[in-house]
């Protein structure tokens, strides 16, 4: 079995109103000099086969189809 | 014409379409259960609003990818009439009939209320009851509204006529660029908007003004 995690970020650009809410709330709670903040997603997979590559190319295209939308996300993918 | 509503778990303005559509044309649509990979022969396609699949992962992310989407992107690609609202706009988008995204809102609160609409393009098959410029009411109620496409996607979508309505008189509810409130893709076939037009088609409404976008759709223009 191989371990994966998938991280989904937004694309440089694109407008996070979230993250901007998080960078205000953390202003708010005394922590200073904190710039900007980006949300992103994390996504834990396990996948039962032992072959590395072949893993990869199946979490690049889960990522490419579904975990990440292409228009606004970039995503990386680390085996464990 | 012969439409169609699509029912998928977590949607729940298919009722208020259906309505609309039987009242406006004067014949119930039939209903596309989110199983059904066979769409029957009609000539417009309406994927209503709500919360399809719970939103999980992004909203429409889960629909966009079920069976029946690859049904109606055949339908689509034949020239089949699709109309996305709200949660069908964006799981339009999610699959590709449509170019952009939809964000959270920028005020990150879900908005329920009337804004303006401008009818951008009137000589859409979806429009040809409005005038170019005309500003129509119509109720907003989303979270995830917010327009967005990266810069030249949206000067090729602006530049291509694609914005068919865009938000008007200071009443941008959600922070969509370029007050974007609805597009259609270049074929002139598929449009997706937030508003719902569906919910202003009768006196009891407080108003007809969303009727209009049904009767181009369905060939039911009042004289």
């Amino acid at each position: 079995m191989i371990k994966a995690r998938v991280t989904v970020t937004l694309k440089n650009g694109v407008l996070d109103p979230q993250g901007k809410a998080i960078e205000g709330a953390l202003g708010a709670l005394g922590f200073d000099g904190v710039g900007q903040v980006r949300q992103g997603k994390v996504f834990d997979l396990e996948l039962a086969t032992d072959d590395k590559a072949a893993a990869e190319a199946d979490l690049k295209a889960m990522c490419e189809k579904l975990l990440a939308n292409t228009v606004i996300e970039n995503y990386s993918i680390s085996l464990a | 014409m012969k439409s169609a509503v699509v029912q998928l778990p977590g949607l729940n303005r298919d009722r208020d379409m259906i309505a609309a559509l039987t009242k406006i044309s004067g014949k119930a649509p039939v209903t596309i259960w989110q199983t059904e990979t066979e769409i029957p022969d009609v000539d417009l396609i309406v994927i209503p609003g709500g919360f399809s699949y719970g939103d999980y992962l992004r909203c429409g992310a889960i629909a966009a990818r079920m069976p029946v989407m690859q049904a109606i992107r055949e339908k689509a690609e034949k020239g089949v009439k699709v109309i996305g609202v709200c949660n069908g706009f964006q799981i339009l988008l999610e699959a590709g009939l449509l170019p952009g995204a939809l964000m959270r809102n920028a005020s990150l609160k879900f908005v329920c209320r009337e804004i303006k609409l401008e009818v951008v393009n009137a000589e859409t098959t979806f429009t040809e009851a409005y005038a170019k410029g005309q500003i129509i009411r119509c109720p907003v109620a989303h979270h995830d509204g917010n327009y967005f496409a990266d810069s030249e996607t949206i000067k090729a979508v602006e530049g291509n006529g694609q914005v068919v309505f865009r938000y008007a008189e200071g009443t941008n509810p959600n922070g969509s660029i370029n007050d974007i409130a609805g597009v259609i893709n270049a074929k002139g076939n598929v449009l997706g908007m937030m508003p719902h037009p569906e919910n202003l088609i009768e006196a009891a409404h407080g108003g007809d003004d969303g009727r209009g976008l049904f009767a181009s759709a369905l060939g039911v223009i009042a004289a």
